[in-house]
């Protein structure tokens, strides 16, 4: 069967995503602020039977003189892939400028059909297009659509896939009164001869002076640009005639009945008056980032717990014991609130799923128990296979939670306003403020934050945020939080939630203060230009907000099935057998395989506070969890629940080691090893910020320029990460380094500014 | 440099106007792809343009151009001079 091929192209913010949704019942994500699609995707179109319909969604272009990479991506695919048909998706109610890119792609070879999409809210909006006018003043098919309502879109793939058979003259209207079509005709001419596809579109971009033109056809640009006395002027008189064109012929074509939209206050205005307003919109941002995190992982909702506490006197609530028990086990224990107070949604959302997950490693536990299976077995599936992969699961909620507040932000156009509101104070740091989507996103997850650093313009400000990105604390290094900081607070008696903050605050300090040292040093640059459209606020749509979440879901789970089991079984099976493949019970855990690894990398944390200073007989697990992060930073803790449940029972007693949130696995290793406060701390903060997981270190090998920056990155995050575990260890264990350490870091600092600016001055001299 | 008060007829540059002034574009002074982006984007000769908003630093600035809105900086609107033909309260 033959294939059709059929490309969306448009602008940012078009539609374009929702379309190919609609029309292939993909899932792709969609957001609305310029820039969501940043590859390209393909799908089947299945209301088409003659032939294969394939569908490619392209990221958004404003034009094909490309700005940033994702662009080229269009650019490249349209001119290299050539597509059978491109269907040109336009904003309807933003006319002007969708059309001046279709005013390039109509000087192209390859057949285009128009799809003016959102046409609904033209309409409500009480706008009459004149839709044959423009067909017949464009010569190209126009098919009004509503992309999110579906109407019209098999019209609209069948109209397409009828031009695809056609031959498809490119025009260039635009200049057809004007002293320029003299010139064009003549490059033309010179790019005929040499029978090179789309002549017209490749004459125009050279007689414009387009960077990639004059890199690819450099022979032929350069005949070319001796017609045009400067193609600066070329280039402002094309945009320029461009745009008149379109304005001239299309007011003509549209009829308002109301006043100039500029003229009055919109409903998008309105909103905006408060959220970007001068001086409520930070505290509005912190506000709303507050809300998000408070609601997705505290465990005290609007302090509630703490009020009602300081007016009684005593812990309100005396714990919420579940209405199920399994012999002693209670597995929706606290579900709804523990003594700290009323849990936010999020956590109630993951104790439901521990307490699932809990019962049924319970039950096969009962299981090999009645049936007196051989200890292994109970040891494999219930403490190897089930805990290592439970505890990603419980973790699910709370991040595909974190991940909806995102979407949610990010559909209603609110992120872009973000982006204006930030860039003032990100350019301080020498990257613009789209570089606070990315960096953000870097809080759930690296991998989708590092591959949207696409949307920034320049190579440099990319690598800065791709290397900053993982120093952020992400979905699957909280459980590292979670179960050191209760840890700490239940065996030094702290604050749980402070010593969190106080992670997330060092984690977001050494970003911050590595972006400005690249800045100076290695990533010196001038600040890229930032021009951003800001898409008008719109309420998002729950059926788009679901496709993105289970879209997650299904990633996170198939992380946890594959990768994350199978570092689980081989964390479990090392950890269990001799270099003799024998099988060793928990009591002689530290004849395995896995400790004598473990301890002979030991050592080299002992400035870390988790080396040699700490007992050689069971710390070497800290070693271990610690490599075992570089597979998935899940395995952080899942590695040390493992362990802690084959610990000797000594140091277990009465703790709940199999607990998923893995805080009584942390306490009993506490207590078998004597690890200091200073040393469990510098674990936590060497974890977050040392080599992301395979995944990111994947995504970032592919996102960065050559793999020279790919190299220097892993040593940057591994040199940072050190460093600043060190400092943290030292300072906390014997507070006299700090006096080192401080003016140190405050010296090298003062120096790179003064020496920078010294050189400045040079410059510019 | 901010205008203390931004008169009509006279022509400045985009950073330069106050809040709420509206005015047609006569020249765009910026080189190679900062250019291009102005112009792709509708930033033309002849084009009338709305400065509607600063944002809480003062920068960015927020446009109306071509019936939609347009952030961009205070650096890069230093290169685009405008000829001012009305100036509003906001």
């Amino acid at each position: 069967m033959k294939k059709v091929v059929i490309a969306l192209a448009g602008n940012p913010n078009s539609g374009k995503t929702t379309l190919f949704n609609a029309l292939t019942g993909a899932t792709a994500h969609v957001g609305n602020w310029p820039g969501v699609t940043v590859e390209k995707r393909t799908g089947i179109f299945k209301g088409y039977k003659n032939e294969t319909v394939e569908i490619v969604d392209l990221p958004g272009i404003y034009s094909l003189s490309p700005y940033t990479p994702e662009e080229v991506i269009t650019r490249n695919f349209i001119l290299e892939e050539k597509p059978d048909c491109i269907i040109n998706v336009i904003d309807a109610t933003n006319l002007e400028r969708n059309l001046y890119m279709t005013s390039q792609l109509l000087e192209m070879d390859i057949p285009l059909v128009l799809a003016f999409n959102m046409i609904d809210i033209v309409n409500d909006n009480h706008v009459q297009l004149d839709i044959k006018g423009m067909e017949k003043l464009l010569n190209v098919p126009i098919i009004p659509v509503s992309a999110l309502r579906n109407s019209h879109l098999n019209d609209l793939v069948l109209k397409a896939i009828e031009e695809s058979k056609k031959v498809k003259t490119p025009s260039y209207s635009w200049a057809s009164d004007t002293k320029i079509k003299k010139i064009i005709e003549e490059a033309i001419s010179i790019y005929s001869k040499e029978k090179i596809d789309n002549p017209t579109f490749h004459a125009i971009k050279a007689l414009e002076g387009d960077e990639i033109e004059k890199e690819k056809n450099s022979k032929l640009f350069s005949q070319v640009c001796k017609l045009v006395k400067s193609s600066d002027d070329f280039e402002v008189e094309s945009a320029n005639l461009r745009y008149e064109y379109i304005t001239k012929n299309i007011t003509s074509l549209k009829k308002e009945e109301k006043t100039k939209i500029s003229e009055k206050l919109t409903k998008s205005d309105k909103i905006d008056k408060v959220l970007t307003n001068k001086w409520a919109a930070i505290p509005i941002l912190v506000l709303i980032m507050f809300l998000v995190f408070h609601l997705v992982f505290s465990e005290n909702l609007f302090f509630i717990g703490s009020i009602a506490g300081a007016i009684k006197g005593e812990d309100p609530f005396s714990g919420y014991g579940g209405l199920i028990s399994i012999g002693d086990y209670h597995p929706f224990e606290d579900l709804f609130y523990s003594s700290s107070g009323i849990n936010s949604p999020g956590v109630i959302l993951t104790n439901f799923v521990n307490g699932i997950t809990g019962m049924i490693t319970q039950g096969f536990r009962l299981l090999f128990e009645t049936t007196s299976s051989p200890e292994w077995v109970s040891g494999l599936i219930c403490d190897g296979i089930l805990g290592g992969v439970f505890a990603v699961i419980g973790f699910l909620p709370q991040i595909l939670f974190l991940f909806m507040f995102f979407a949610i932000l990010e559909d209603s156009g609110y992120m872009a306003r973000v982006a204006f509101v930030l860039d003032r104070i990100f350019r301080k740091f020498g990257v613009s403020g789209r570089a606070f989507i990315p960096m953000i996103m870097g809080y759930g997850c690296a991998v989708p934050a590092i591959i949207n650093t696409r949307t920034l313009s320049s190579d440099k400000e990319r690598i800065k945020t791709i290397r900053a990105i993982p120093l952020f604390v992400c979905g699957a290094k909280l459980p590292i939080l979670v179960a050191c900081c209760g840890c700490i607070a239940s065996v030094f008696n702290l604050q749980s939630d402070l010593i969190a903050l106080s992670i997330y605050v060092i984690a977001f300090a050494t970003a911050v203060i590595s972006v400005i040292v690249m800045n100076n040093t290695t990533m010196k640059e001038d600040v890229p230009p930032f021009i951003m459209e800001l898409p008008s606020y719109h309420l998002p749509m729950a059926k788009s907000l679901l496709i993105h979440i289970w879209d997650k879901a299904k990633h996170f789970l198939k992380k946890a099935s594959t990768i994350i089991l199978t570092s689980t079984i081989i964390v479990w099976l090392l950890s269990h057998l001799t270099w003799s493949w024998e099988y060793v019970s928990e009591e002689d855990i530290s004849l395995s395989i896995l400790a004598s690894l473990g301890m002979f990398i030991q050592p080299l944390f002992t400035p870390l506070g988790f080396g040699y200073q700490i007992s050689r007989e069971f710390g070497w697990t800290y070693t271990v969890a610690t490599i075992n992060g570089i597979v998935a930073k899940e395995n952080v803790i899942s590695t040390l629940n493992v362990i802690a449940s084959s610990l000797p029972s000594t140091f277990i007693g009465n703790l709940d080691v199999g607990n998923e949130n893995g805080i009584d696995a942390l306490i009993a290793m506490y207590e078998s090893t004597n690890i200091s406060l200073g040393g469990i701390y510098s674990f936590i903060a060497f974890n977050v910020l040392t080599i992301p997981c395979f995944a990111t270190l994947a995504t970032s090998k592919a996102e960065l320029p050559n793999k020279k920056y790919f190299i220097n990155s892993i040593f940057f995050w591994l040199g940072v990460s050190y460093f600043v575990s060190m400092s943290l260890y030292l300072t906390i264990d014997f507070i006299w380094p700090i006096g080192i350490i401080l003016p140190l870091v405050i010296g090298s600092v003062a120096f790179l500014y003064f020496y920078n600016k010294k050189n400045n001055l040079k410059i510019e001299e | 440099m901010e205008v203390k008060e931004t008169k009509k007829g006279e022509t400045y540059l985009l950073s330069e106007v106050s809040i709420g002034s509206t005015g047609t574009i006569t020249k765009i002074n910026a080189e190679g792809r900062l250019r291009r982006r102005i112009l792709d984007m509708g930033i033309t000769p002849n084009t009338q343009i709305f400065l509607r908003k600063k944002a809480p630093l003062g920068d960015p600035l927020e446009i109306t151009i071509r019936g939609y809105e347009l952030t961009l900086r205070k650096e890069e609107a230093s290169q685009i001079e405008i000829k001012v033909t009305d100036v509003r309260e906001v």
